[in-house]
């Protein structure tokens, strides 16, 4: 307990964001034995991190408009496949014209490709679409290229585990409030631990703004100004996988252009919209419509398919000014020194992709070492991830494997939809002692494949409600307050994709969870 | 009665023709076919089992309105009277109270007849315990169930008994959502009598194996040196499939405490118990039951009757014609597939009726899953006149001896409204009734 309580806490480096940039900028500080600590105001992968394609970009989409990414793309695609094999899946990735597609940019493609360093092989279109048969019958190009898909729960939950093994903390559900200044110094970060309702402090010699579209509104905490722009994207989850490999339309970037296989799913996606604010982000009606029939132009059988999520992410885009299409923006990253704005110890790391996270970790460790006077230079291009048990339980195939391959005979599954079962639970809830709070369903939820199935937890979640009252987790009308909060979660994704089948899973989960648990009468 | 050897017996006459033939096996087509029956109307039941295996056994007859209040009432009656007032389309507008009463009556005592008695007062809501420990308003409920609802009323000193293996269950949840109201409930978990090999327990498969009095023996030795002065011991529902009445008696006598039971997530033991009785009620009574099949296809006689092309829902292969002078049609909602939700809009496959519903697909759903309000697309179905007939698109009905029961019906929320079952019950009686007017006047 003492932790919190005692108020007196202090480090080194206070690191705002759980998502891929904060836990990256944790690992990589960790690494050089910088002490840090990273707080959350939810969960991590809340923002961006966690609604995203999961590719790891080959960089070949940003050739044409933007090769100064590109190459940053490339670098770190080969870096990431030697040091996270396990977050990774090589699936490789293609680039497809259809009938009507811009034939002066197919044609001027593998000349981009060439001139920003990229490898990119010409494929026959019958071998194309005999190695990947979704593929339109209009396709008239295809281009082989260094395409993968990522796993950005496994990836942020390795990150966060070995940043902690190495000695940082992390809090979670622990929001920031404001600062305490001298001068030019942030000397304290004030906090709020939204389960207990409890303000506390941290004491902190560096402060790293690694919130994503929320920078903005962090740095005005603490008195600096940052005009982000957000820029909303919208992605679909499809009921099976469809394809081998990445498939990329080939045109200049634009909407549902791209589907990523994850593990046994193939995520379709995205959108660009501006937003005016963060509130309430989610998916529309419109936008999965518009998404649906944009991507059956490339893969026609996206047309039919049964779709089990929506979900939508926010890009930050940082003093790119108001006009033009966001595509254009360069998708490089922003580290911004707030030297300028008289605090001498707080940056922002905001922007970027999940492919280049580990780039803007180290750039951003870098600057925060060179503050603090610590020479040990960047470890994260050479150190491997480690590969914890318990962060496999998010990958999506992993617990239905590991269940077919063997099981205890007294285990059960509690997700029958994606195979988990109640030892990947344990496992999940023992990893919760370092927060010093139990876990709940949204937050085992995140770190398993519970409640991403057919059911999209009508039942899972009546299933791991009554484990976690046995196992003492829970009391009173926790439970329920458990299973609503989770039900609602799922909901934004599944909402505005509500027709054929999941209409009917729809209408089974509101006669279950309203019809005969009335949980809407409270 | 007989227990059902074969769960899905083909028709048993090779009917080419009926009278009246229903489509959909959920409550509201098993209602209708019973109904018709005992006017002595010649009727033939199609469908899959797709809805009444949910079933939790509770029969609601109104406990909600308006939805956004979220105002629950203690007399189901008075819930009507106003359901009716405010929302004139509801489907409880066709018909009197009296209408709804009688059929309520008659439903419940096949229910009895046929072995699976239910309890209520006439005029009052009772409050069911659900596995969640939420405590639900519902009207008729099945006698193993209603002595939870009598005990924690009186206050009884309850054990409630959870097993190994069985999930989404959990004795101890229920004692910690009930402790307020419920000061002497206890709870045990133990080892359900050996029935397999798998660790795995099933409801289904316990209730069957509580059909026999050895596995009934051995569960009440496990029980009885937790009793600690328990008047009264609580369970999942797994107090046997056909003999239910039985199995509960010699429990209660084996253990030396009464016993009741609470329903587990469906599919469950008491949506099977329903299913399998009325079954065997259409079965006995020799009405062809095209079980597992589905109407593919509808065509029209010469003389106003309907010709059903019946088959495999998953080859789409025809395998019967039935000639029908009338059709009832209950297949339900989506789940059911009584209606049929696309991208664009929401369509009724089989007669191509007209369906009530928000206007574009934005507005189907709530942005929250539990907004009181309810959401939109539970609203909508098929809009009938006072003889329960379909409308088509100039509101006229769209076919003189086609009428619809049940959860396909336009403006009610069974689901927020809690009235579900009174609904299927109340409209197969009147849509049975207005056919027998109709059709045979």
């Amino acid at each position: 307990m003492g932790l919190i309580e005692s108020n007196s806490l202090k480090t080194q480096v206070l690191i705002i964001g759980g998502g891929a940039t904060g836990t990256g900028v944790a690992r990589d500080l960790a690494l050089r034995g910088v002490n840090c600590i990273l707080v959350e105001k939810k969960d991590i992968n809340a923002g961006a991190s966690g609604a995203n394609h999961g590719l790891l970009h080959s960089g070949a989409r940003y050739v044409s408009n933007d090769p100064e990414s590109a190459k940053k793309c490339m670098d770190e695609n080969r870096i990431l496949k030697q040091m996270a094999p396990d977050c990774i899946e090589d699936t490789g990735g293609f680039f497809a014209a259809v009938q009507g597609d811009d034939e002066r940019f197919v044609a001027d493609f593998p000349t981009y490709c060439e001139k920003a360093g990229l490898p990119c092989t010409p494929m026959d279109i019958k071998d194309a679409r005999e190695q990947e048969p979704a593929l339109s019958e209009k396709t008239i190009a295809a281009y082989a290229v260094e395409d993968a898909s990522i796993d950005p729960f496994k990836l942020v939950l390795e990150n966060i585990t070995h940043a902690q093994q190495l000695g940082c903390q992390f809090f979670r559900n622990t929001k920031v409030t404001g600062v305490k200044k001298s001068g030019r110094q942030i000397k304290a970060v004030e906090l709020l631990d939204k389960d207990s309702g409890k303000a506390f402090c941290i004491e902190t010699e560096m402060v790293v703004n690694a919130t994503g579209a929320w920078a903005g509104q962090v740095a005005g905490l603490v008195g600096a100004d940052i005009d982000v722009i957000y820029s909303k994207g919208t992605l679909l989850i499809t009921h099976n996988r469809m394809t081998h490999r990445v498939i990329n339309r080939l045109r200049p970037p634009s909407d549902a252009d791209i589907l990523v296989p994850g593990g046994t799913v193939s995520i379709l996606g995205t959108t660009s919209a501006r937003m005016k604010t963060l509130e309430d982000i989610r998916p529309t009606v419109e936008e999965v419509d518009y998404i649906v029939d944009e991507g059956a132009v490339m893969l026609p059988a996206l047309e039919t398919k049964r779709y089990i999520r929506a979900y939508s992410g926010v890009r930050p885009l940082v003093g790119t000014g108001s006009q033009g299409n966001d595509r254009s923006v360069s998708r490089s990253f922003d580290l911004i020194d707030h030297a300028e704005d008289d605090i001498d110890n707080f940056v922002t790391i905001t922007g970027g992709k999940l492919t280049t996270f580990r780039l803007m970790a180290e750039k951003t460790a870098d600057l925060v070492c060179d503050r603090l006077g610590v020479s040990t230079p960047c470890q994260t291009r050479t150190t491997s991830m480690l590969s914890h048990h318990e962060t496999q339980w998010a990958v999506p195939g992993f617990s239905s494997r590991m269940w077919l391959e063997h099981h205890d005979p007294d285990d059960l599954l509690l997700c029958e939809c994606e195979m988990v079962p109640q030892s990947a639970i344990e496992e999940i809830l023992a990893s919760f002692h370092v927060f010093e709070k139990e876990a709940d369903l949204n937050g085992i939820s995140k770190r398993s494949r519970v409640g991403k199935g057919g059911c999209q937890g009508a039942f899972c979640s009546i299933r791991i409600a009554a484990f976690l009252y046995d196992r003492g987790v829970i009391s009173a009308n926790e439970g329920i307050d458990n299973i609503r909060d989770f039900l609602n979660a799922r909901w934004k994704g599944q909402q505005c994709l509500l027709w054929d089948m999941p209409m009917a899973a729809a209408e089974l989960q509101e006669a279950m969870h309203c019809g005969l648990f009335g949980l809407e009468l409270r | 009665m007989k227990p059902a050897e074969q769960s899905h017996p083909g028709p048993k006459a090779d009917a080419s023709s009926c009278e009246l033939a229903v489509i959909g096996t959920g409550l509201a087509g098993l209602a209708a076919t019973l109904f018709a029956s005992e006017k002595g109307i010649y009727t033939a039941q199609i469908g899959v089992n797709a809805g009444i295996i949910h079933a939790s056994g509770f029969l609601d007859l109104m406990g909600v309105h308006p939805i956004a209040d979220g105002r629950v009432w203690e007399n189901p009656w008075e819930a009507i009277d106003a359901v009716t007032t405010d929302i004139p389309d509801h489907p409880y507008a066709r018909l009197p109270q009296a209408d709804i009463r009688q059929a309520f009556d008659i439903f419940m005592n096949l229910m009895k007849a046929a072995g699976l008695p239910y309890r209520y007062q006439p005029d009052a809501n009772s409050r069911v315990i659900t596995t969640l420990g939420t405590l639900k308003p519902t009207y008729g409920v099945p006698e193993s169930m209603y002595k939870g609802t009598e005990a924690l009323k009186t206050q009884k000193k309850c054990l409630m008994v959870d097993f190994w293996g069985l999930k989404g269950f959990s004795a101890v949840q229920l004692e910690e959502m009930l402790r307020d109201r419920w000061p002497g409930l206890q709870s045990v978990r133990i080892a359900f009598p050996e029935v397999g090999p798998s660790v795995d327990l099933y409801p289904e498969k316990m209730a069957r194996a509580l059909e026999l009095r050895t596995h009934r023996e051995d569960l009440a030795r496990e029980i009885r040196p937790h009793l600690n002065g328990a008047e009264i011991v609580g369970m999942p529902a797994i107090f046997g499939i056909y003999h239910t009445r039985e199995v509960m008696a010699d429990l209660a006598a084996l253990i030396g405490a009464d016993v009741f039971e609470i329903p587990t997530i469906p599919p469950a033991v008491p949506g099977l118990r329903i299913k399998e009785m009325m079954e065997a009620q259409i079965q006995s009574k020799g009405i062809p039951l095209f079980a597992q099949k589905r109407v593919l296809q509808v065509n029209h006689d010469n003389d106003g009757g309907f010709v059903l092309d019946i088959g495999e829902p998953a080859t789409q292969s025809i395998s019967h014609r039935l000639h029908a002078q009338g059709v009832i049609l209950a297949g339900g909602r989506f789940l059911g597939g009584g209606l049929y939700a696309g991208r664009k809009k929401i369509v009724e496959p089989l007669f191509g009726l007209p369906v009530f519903q928000p206007p574009e697909r934005t507005q189907w759903h709530c942005s929250q899953v539990f907004d009181p309000r309810g959401h939109p697309v539970n609203m909508a179905g098929i809009e009938i006149d006072d003889a329960f007939r379909p409308l088509d698109d100039s509101g006229k009905p769209a076919w003189k001896n086609l009428y619809a029961a049940g959860a396909i019906l336009a403006h009610q929320d069974w689901m927020r409204m809690k009235c579900g079952a009174g609904i299927s019950i109340a409209t197969a009686y009147g849509a049975v009734n207005a056919f027998a007017m109709n059709a045979r006047p």
